[in-house]
């Protein structure tokens, strides 16, 4: 993985990006967007400070899924009226990307999915339906309408312009030993889906985790 | 990095000191002192709820309890008592709710002093019918469904990852499996299912060092272990064991007994005669050996009649006298249901223990009048082989795993009764009120 430095138009901050595909990072000193055309950083607006969190994950984490070692570069805080939950962006060694989703200590990776079947509409979504996507099956959990409260780190993608968008969870029945997990993020027309499964911390051999005073 | 572990911010009610152990996963939090619920999310702590709760209760487990679970270190963080009311009756639970910033939230629940560790599962169970009895299957474990119920919250203290309100309600389904339940909870947003297992009080009792000893559990709990079952299965194990080693000793027994023939006299007497002047003694036989069983037969020619042999078996030397009676009848013939016969013309008696010696007999026959008379013969044999006291063991020894095996299913029934399956008449009436249409 090849690093590429530049300096934060607004405070002149070195930004180190971890990820050289990245589209946006967040200034660490100034909480400054940035969003990068070509090797220029420009600054789209700036982010408050971020609520104390007891995820343990934090930018720079490591770790192990299946047979790719994984770095976090990047942390989007979705916000629903009766909660949230922390999307964190994972780069691989082989180069490819997955989101780990931490709600209240529950973990799940996923990556963004193309089912054969089609994803059912925003307004059809109901929980408790089931859905079967490339084979499984796959029943809807929870409805959320969710919007960003926070982001941090490196992003593929500018989220600057994101409005509240409605969120799907479905868990599937998998098997005796993970169970797979499923998320619809209507945010974009069209809905995206991602496919994943749940996983448990220790499962991941993290590195270089939150640090909380007694534990 | 380092976060502080609890967040200190006050209560705009009563401006007490409000913490929060799960930072940003608390999305309220309960005021300690005055009881409002406060909006966890908000810099100012919103009322959500104020003082609404008109029962207290005392958690056995104080908040902020660390205690290692399974291995894993945990925080009790949250408290609520939830009650259901079913047919006309409200029973109270109490759930905590345990945090560690590794490892998420876990929960434990207390009914009537049986406790349940509960984690909420990820993979949505599959659910079919068995006859009216619908069950879930979770990585290949069958649930059975025990009862419907609606739960409301009625007391709540600390803080939790959802905006909780005194009076929130939930439709719960509760599956087992015993030591597993699982269990539905569907609020109008979100459908959660969650796994408990049971958990002996006094491993809670350990695992947050509370004082004194856990309060003796109540009833039968619904995913209670069985404990005889397993103790039932282990001695039928053992008792099938002792049957096969059972029946080997007998075949064995009935392989090498000897079954030598000491005596034997054929005689002939005339029923219609005095039974004290047809009184005779035997020429004296011996008996060899080490002290064992003898067998005494009888076979009487009787054809549809009786005789009865008043018998004394005397030991010459020492007059030790064996006395007993024995009874041979046959009959025979035929009715509109075919031929028939009942009785036996040979019986015999075994006179268990008999030491070697010399020994006669001394036989008083008596017959039936009806016939003229009777030729019978006595035969002595030495060491005869009998099954009864194998089976007599086999009954004995069978007792006990009978009798843990009855508990079993007197557990089962207790379970099941306070389930909607209960196989009372009690809800007969429910059943048959339909049948009045």
């Amino acid at each position: 993985m090849t690093s590429t430095s530049a300096a934060c138009p607004n405070c002149g901050a070195t930004i180190a990006f971890r990820w050289s595909g990245a589209v946006q990072t967040i200034c660490p000193y100034c909480k400054a967007v940035l969003v990068r055309r070509d090797l220029d950083l420009e600054k789209v607006g700036t982010v408050s400070d971020l609520p104390p969190t007891s995820s343990p994950i934090q930018l720079g984490t490591e770790g192990r899924f299946g047979k790719d070692a994984f770095v976090v570069v990047g942390r989007i805080i979705y916000a629903y009226d009766r909660g949230g939950w922390n999307e964190w962006f994972l780069r691989t060694t082989s180069g490819g990307s997955a989101w780990l989703s931490d709600a209240q200590g529950d973990l799940a990776i996923s990556t963004p999915a193309q089912p054969h079947e089609p994803l059912p509409a925003a307004d059809h979504i109901r929980v408790g339906q089931s859905y079967a996507f490339d084979g499984y099956l796959y029943h809807v959990a929870s409805l959320t309408r969710a919007r960003y409260a926070g982001v941090e780190g490196e992003l593929p993608f500018e989220s600057w312009d994101k409005h509240e968008a409605l969120f799907a969870d479905l868990d599937g029945e998998g098997n005796a030993s993970t169970s797979n997990f499923a998320t619809i993020d209507y945010s974009d027309d069209p809905p995206v889906a991602y496919l994943g499964t749940y996983v448990e911390l220790e499962q991941l051999a993290p590195r270089n985790l939150r640090q909380f005073e007694g534990w | 990095m380092s976060a502080a572990a609890v967040a200190s911010l006050s209560c705009p009610q009563c401006g007490a000191a409000i913490q929060l152990r799960t930072l940003d996963q608390a999305q309220s939090v309960v005021c300690a002192s005055c009881g409002s619920i406060l909006d966890a999310r908000d810099p100012n702590l919103r009322i959500l709820q104020a003082y609404e709760q008109r029962q207290k209760f005392t958690p056995q487990i104080p908040l902020g309890t660390r205690g290692t679970l399974k291995g894993e270190k945990w925080e009790v963080v949250g408290f609520q008592v939830r009650c259901a009311t079913i047919d006309g009756t409200s029973y109270y639970w109490d759930e905590y709710l345990l945090f560690n910033p590794y490892k998420g939230f876990r929960y434990l629940t207390q009914y009537d002093g049986h406790w349940n560790d509960v984690q909420v599962v990820k993979a949505a169970p599959a659910e079919s019918v068995n006859g009216r009895q619908p069950i879930v299957t979770l990585h290949g474990e069958t649930f059975k469904h025990f009862q419907s119920s609606s739960a409301e919250t009625v007391f709540v203290l600390g803080e939790f990852p959802w905006q909780v309100r005194v009076g929130d309600r939930a439709a719960l389904r509760d599956f087992v499996a015993p030591p597993r339940m699982l269990s539905e909870e569907v609020t109008p947003g979100e459908t959660t299912w969650s796994l408990g297992t049971y958990i002996q009080p006094a491993q809670i009792w350990e695992a947050f060092s509370l004082p004194g000893k856990p309060p003796k559990p109540e009833g039968v709990c619904a995913n209670q272990p069985d404990e005889y079952k397993p103790v039932a299965g282990s001695m039928a194990k053992r008792y099938l064991q002792f049957a096969v080693v059972l029946v080997v000793l007998m075949l064995l027994r009935f392989l090498t007994a000897s079954r030598t023939e000491v005596f034997t006299q054929s005689s002939v007497f005339d029923p219609h005669q005095k039974p004290e002047s047809l009184a005779y003694v035997t020429p004296s036989f011996d008996v060899r050996g080490r002290t064992a069983n003898l067998e005494v037969a009888t076979t009487a020619d009787l054809d549809n009649g009786w005789a009865y042999l008043d018998y004394a078996l005397v030991n010459e030397t020492t007059g030790t006298t064996y006395e007993f009676g024995r009874e041979v009848s046959y009959y025979h013939g035929s009715d509109s249901d075919g031929s028939w016969s009942e009785g036996s013309s040979r019986d015999r008696a075994l006179l268990p223990s008999v030491p070697a010696g010399r020994y006669f007999l001394r036989v008083q026959p008596e017959g039936d009048p009806s016939l003229n008379r009777i030729q019978y013969v006595i035969t002595v044999r030495r060491d005869v082989p009998t099954a009864t006291p194998y089976l007599i063991c086999l009954v004995l020894l069978g007792l006990p795993p009978l009798v843990w095996g009855l508990r079993a299913w007197g557990m089962e029934s207790a379970r099941w009764k306070e389930s909607d399956y209960a196989p009372s008449g009690d809800d007969s009436s429910d059943d048959s009120s339909s049948d009045d249409d």
